[in-house]
């Protein structure tokens, strides 16, 4: 077995303002192999964005900060890397794509400038290289006529297409680890069928390990390996997906599976629901952050945290996990 | 007296557009291009279709939110297109929307209650007390306890704010909502909290609903008859169980392959559209989904399709699409 790409151990992130601190990412650890795919889910407010802003050092300052915990990517601590290194290692080793390319991309600048900007920097490349360079990862994500498309606008691409251009501009330095933050999220279903396709595609040829932030389980379900399953800041479930989604353990999990609306040969009078809502970070519940919309829940949830442990093939932090035998590992 | 409550006929909206050179240039966008269907009583009609298709341009022309080009709308026997405004202020009562963002819709500045107020004021200017009793009666039916009534939108999630912009569409009670994206900007675990409080109302009240969507599960789970527009035009309409087992245009099942299935192991075996949706200014000759159409022949890229119904035992599946028409040489 490979040695893991990024650890990221224990890693807490605090927001504070005047008003005090409330924990947003919370005792999070987990690691990636070179060419995984890790989905990390959960519904808004669980802590899955701000954990990958965390990892790639752009916390909204100075409101958030890593207030404990280690990020590890290839054995470098990040955590603790002065910005200017950091700023060397985003775009060359570390990548990010965003929910809206057209926020994250400048629009008074021609998709091509931007990414030869990025190429010339890391890779010290000529322009007439860096142009050809983007020019090709422009093509490998399908998007036609490359040399004319590359100097366009953000503006006068489709959202598919701006999305695509996003894809080609964090990949064309080669990282090792790209993070996509709901990346089809804003997309319609058959572009984002396409879109999901081609970070696959080109994931496998290029050996890029993806961390894939989405609240669509049914992304998760065609695109990772693995998925962390995140509610108030916790991880409360880590599983391969074929283990999540046959057997899922804690009971968050198994309630959120059941409440995906999925195209069914026989419909149910009643969508499975879960009560209530999220609790507030500021008001969060003593013991289990589930219990109080749980119906599996008793004194003990109430009272004291579960702490993650291994389930079979999953590891959960659930005092009443979901399949009746706790297996030996 | 005819059964349905909603009947939409040859509905049309174009959009002048001004470009060009000195804006000399007059193109039209065909944003609703000839839509007819038919809504039942207590009956759920699901629209999808991709953003920029038209669904919500439809939605809006329906209650003359945005005035049709041309085409007719009758509800409950009354026709909705050719009242005059004050005529059409009378209707209005009958017909409600519910949209996207509840946020957006809500206005910060007034609580809960003052919101609910307005539209029973305006429409039944009753005494205050009989106005209050109703805010209560509409704030039980939706979930929301008594003192919603006096904090602010702010003050609520997603799920709840979208519970006080369904009570404010019910405040008049009416006979259609027509509810645009209603449920796309909730968590799953709150968003089937909604759909189920949908479909008690339908129960209870029996209202009838357009269930504008770009999410096929939940369209499915929500509809009797579901219709699919494509460039501002339905290309297929049947309904609900007929369309998702037996899917007859190439779009549909285009449409229907594309939703991720949360089944690992399942992937790899679709079939991906490929290209973009084209421009609705220019949309292309023919079959405007030819050019992306997996199926297309000739013929496809000269002539428009004629609206074939594939319906049996009196339920209407019909198809604007060559492949089902027998008058094409394939």
């Amino acid at each position: 077995m490979t040695s893991p790409l990024l650890e990221v151990e224990n890693l807490c992130v605090e927001f504070s303002d005047d008003q005090g601190s409330v924990r947003a990412v919370d005792r999070v650890s987990f690691q990636i192999r070179p060419g995984q795919t890790l989905g990390i889910v959960g519904e808004s407010g669980c802590g899955k964005s701000v954990t990958s802003l965390a990892l790639m050092g752009l916390l909204p300052q100075p409101a958030g900060r890593v207030v404990s915990g280690s990020v590890r990517l290839a054995g470098t601590e990040l955590t603790r890397l002065p910005e200017k290194r950091l700023r060397h290692i985003r775009g060359a080793e570390l990548s990010m794509i965003f929910q809206e390319p057209l926020t994250a991309l400048n629009p008074v600048y021609t998709i091509g400038a931007q990414m030869i900007a990025v190429l010339r920097r890391h890779e010290q490349l000529s322009r007439r290289a860096a142009r050809d360079r983007a020019v090709d990862m422009l093509r490998r994500v399908g998007i036609p006529l490359p040399e004319k498309r590359i100097d366009e606008y953000p503006h006068e691409l489709s959202g598919g297409m701006r999305q695509r251009a996003m894809i080609a501009m964090a990949l064309s330095c080669r990282p090792k680890l790209l993070i996509a933050d709901e990346p089809t999220t804003a997309l319609d279903v058959t572009t984002q069928a396409q879109v999901l396709e081609q970070i696959v595609a080109l994931q496998q040829e290029l050996g890029t390990a993806v961390i894939l932030i989405t609240h669509d389980l049914g992304v998760v379900a065609e695109t990772c390996d693995s998925a962390l399953v995140m509610y108030c800041g916790q991880v409360v479930e880590q599983a391969p997906v074929a283990a999540l989604f046959d057997s899922p353990r804690h009971r968050y999990t198994q309630a959120l599976i059941e409440a995906i609306p999925r195209i069914r040969p026989q419909r149910p009078d009643r969508l499975p629901v879960i009560p209530g809502t999220v609790p507030d970070l500021a008001e969060l519940p003593q013991g289990c952050r589930f219990a109080p919309r749980c119906a599996h829940a008793d004194d003990l949830c109430r009272q004291r945290q579960p702490a993650l442990e291994q389930m079979g093939r999953s590891h959960a932090a659930c005092f009443h996990p979901a399949g009746n035998q706790r297996e030996p590992s | 007296m005819t059964a349905a409550m909603l009947e939409v006929h040859d509905l049309r909206k174009h959009f002048p557009v001004r470009g060009g050179l000195l804006r000399r240039s007059n193109e039209v966008l065909r944003a609703v291009d000839g839509v007819s269907f038919e809504v039942g009583r207590a009956k759920t009609f699901g629209l999808v279709g991709e953003s920029g298709c038209g669904k919500s341009t439809l939605g809006r022309s329906i209650l003359r939110l945005i005035e049709p080009t041309s085409g007719r709308v009758i509800l409950d026997n009354t026709e909705i297109t050719g009242l005059d405004a004050t005529a059409l202020k009378r209707q209005r009562k009958h017909m409600q929307m519910i949209f996207q963002d509840p946020y957006a819709s809500l206005s910060p500045r007034r609580t809960v209650g003052q919101t609910l107020d307005e539209p029973l004021a305006l429409h039944h200017p009753g005494d205050a007390t009989e106005r209050k009793r109703r805010v209560l009666e509409l704030l039980d039916i939706v979930g929301l306890g008594a003192t919603a009534r006096h904090r602010y939108p702010h003050e609520f999630s997603g799920g709840q704010r979208q519970r006080i912009g369904i009570a404010r569409a019910l405040a008049v009670e009416p006979k259609l909502i027509i509810a645009d994206e209603a449920v796309s900007a909730l968590d799953v675990s709150v968003q089937s909290q909604v759909l189920n409080l949908l479909a008690d109302l339908q129960a209870g009240l029996g209202l009838s609903f357009v269930f504008i969507s770009h999410d096929l599960a939940v369209v499915q789970h929500v509809s009797h008859f579901v219709g699919v527009m494509y460039l501002g035009k339905l290309v297929e309409t049947a309904p609900v169980d007929r369309i998702y087992s037996l899917p007859a245009h190439p779009y549909t099942r285009a449409l229907l392959d594309a939703v991720p299935v949360a089944t690992p192991g399942d992937r790899g075996k679709r079939l991906v559209l490929q290209g973009d949706v084209p421009s609705p200014l220019r949309p292309p000759a023919g079959c405007p989904f030819h050019p992306r159409c997996p199926e297309a022949m000739p013929v496809c890229a000269r002539r428009i399709p004629r609206t074939i119904d594939l319906g049996q035992d009196g339920q209407p599946h019909r198809v604007a699409c060559h492949l089902h028409d027998p008058e094409i040489d394939q």
